[in-house]
């Protein structure tokens, strides 16, 4: 297994702690002028994505998580899990519901997706920042209205619910900002 | 004197000279000798915590030079030839250190009071911290004065005296270290950088002296407790500005301590340097009683401009030097 020392720690650095997977958010060296120095860093468990802080001790060896972003195609779900294939390889990938829990809303088959490796197997899913999506399900808007002052909920073929404007009809195609979950606009097709 | 201008990124050059002029004036005032001492020197600082830069020769008697990590040496030296007091704004070199508040080449500030005690020395930076302050157009500082222990008590709650290597650890451990159990003085280090540092006020002035005697560098053990020394530190906020002692004389136990850091070197895997033979020379002469402090230059211009990286007060920092 690879090692980083903590002279190689920088933001997005792949690391092992206590068996779990971690991307440094944050590095902070600490030296007093008489004294030992230590690195002062926040790191985000990519299995649950909590933040936490440690301190090492300058020059010490650290486990490199051997973990990777790939981008991928969602191909479908067996209801247990689902399944992702790289289109350069076209090796697929099977990951386990908690790995796209945040993000199977947003994907329908055959999406291009950004997956997290970790060593081989998929951690979590990232969708596109946007995503196109059919309205299945809103309320009859009202007629002229396109003030957008208002708003009422959507669902949307993958599942999704979001807020979109009163005049935005059934059928219609939109485009969503994943990150926020906010509607952005109507897909002129 | 050089003109003071109002802060902006391009006026930083002019803001460094009017720093360095506004020492100069400080100390001119009070009589003290500016010197320039050697950069390069045949002999290094043993520091267990300090790395040196080596290169060439200087003169046929050496094999290797290093490059200074401190004046204090040099002027120890003068010292003991009759200099009286002196002060030196002195490029200094470590190696590995790259931070918001370290660069590898730095300038210092250092200088030596005759028959000064700690105590004397000690106000009289706090008088240089408020005299920049004045120059900079910035009210006085507030400054708290607090032992060593003193701190460790109201900022953390435990006596650094008392407490254990185990339970130092076990302090460490729940405030997020990670790795081997750390040594009685790494891990009051940890404490001490990593713990109480961040807790200080920033537009605060901390004296802190009374270091444990493990920490005691070039300063005299505590006349009464033995496991203290006569060091201080100046902190403007969180932040490490000047290290200072009253100075120990006894060429015997410079020698010993020279020497110990050196087995700690190698017991670390390090290398053992050699040891400054002129400056143990001088001390068997008589080093007069002396207290000396240093003072990071880039560090203060930094605080008096209230900005946060060192590099923003570099003409060029390591990355492009």
């Amino acid at each position: 297994m690879s090692v980083y020392s903590t002279s190689q720690f920088k933001n997005g650095l792949k690391i092992l702690l206590d068996g779990d997977p971690y991307t440094i958010v944050e590095n902070q060296e600490v030296k007093p002028g008489k004294g030992q120095a230590f690195n002062r860093v926040k790191i985000k468990n990519l299995k649950n994505g909590r933040t936490i802080e440690k301190t090492f001790k300058s020059g010490e060896k650290v486990d490199a998580a051997d973990v990777m972003e790939k981008d991928m195609q969602y191909l479908y779900t067996d209801g247990e899990f689902y399944h992702f294939m790289d289109p350069e390889t076209y090796e697929q990938f099977e990951a386990a519901k908690e790995a796209v829990e945040d993000c199977i809303k947003w994907l329908k088959e055959e999406d291009i997706c950004t997956v997290v490796l970790w060593n081989n197997s998929p951690l979590t899913v990232e969708p596109p920042n946007f995503v196109e999506l059919k309205i299945t399900e809103t309320d009859p808007g009202l007629r002229g209205d396109t003030s957008g002052g208002g708003g009422k909920p959507a669902t949307l073929e993958t599942g999704a619910v979001v807020q979109v404007p009163l005049f935005v009809p059934e059928g219609e195609i939109i485009k969503v900002d994943t990150r926020s979950g906010e509607y952005v606009g109507r897909v002129k097709k | 004197m050089t003109q003071r201008t109002e802060q902006s990124p391009l006026e930083l050059l002019k803001q460094r000279a009017f720093l360095l002029s506004a020492i100069r004036d400080f100390f001119r005032q009070r009589e003290v000798l500016e010197v320039e001492t050697p950069v390069l020197s045949s002999a290094a600082n043993t520091d267990l915590q300090i790395e040196v830069f080596q290169t060439q020769a200087i003169a046929e008697n050496n094999q290797q030079a290093f490059l200074r990590t401190s004046p204090e040496f040099f002027h120890k030296r003068l010292l003991v030839a009759g200099s009286g007091d002196i002060f030196e704004i002195a490029k200094v070199f470590r190696r590995d250190e790259a931070t918001q508040l370290h660069n590898p080449e730095f300038s210092l500030l250092e200088w030596y009071r005759l028959g000064y005690k700690m105590r004397d020395l000690m106000a009289e930076v706090v008088e240089l911290i408020q005299y920049l302050r004045q120059q900079f157009d910035l009210p006085a500082m507030p400054v708290k004065h607090y032992s060593y222990q003193q701190i460790f008590n109201d900022y953390l709650d435990f006596d650094p005296f008392v407490v254990n290597e185990a339970e130092l650890n076990q302090m460490a451990q729940q405030a997020g270290y990670h790795g081997e159990p750390l040594d009685r003085t790494a891990a009051l280090d940890f404490m001490f950088a990593v713990q109480l540092e961040p807790k200080l006020e920033k537009n605060q002035g901390y004296l802190i002296d009374h270091f444990p005697i493990e920490q005691a560098a070039l300063a005299q053990a505590h006349p009464e407790l033995p496991d203290r020394c006569l060091r201080f530190e100046f902190l403007w906020g969180g932040i490490e500005l000047a290290n200072g002692y009253q100075e120990l004389t006894d060429a015997n136990e410079q020698l010993n301590r020279f020497e110990q850091d050196n087995q700690n070197r190698l017991a670390m895997g390090k290398t053992a340097l050699p040891i400054d033979q002129n400056l143990i020379k001088a001390l068997q002469q008589g080093l007069p009683a002396c207290s000396g402090v240093a003072v990071g230059v880039d560090r203060l211009l930094m605080c008096l401009l209230g900005l946060e990286d060192i590099d923003q007060v570099l003409a060029f920092s390591a990355n492009s030097a």
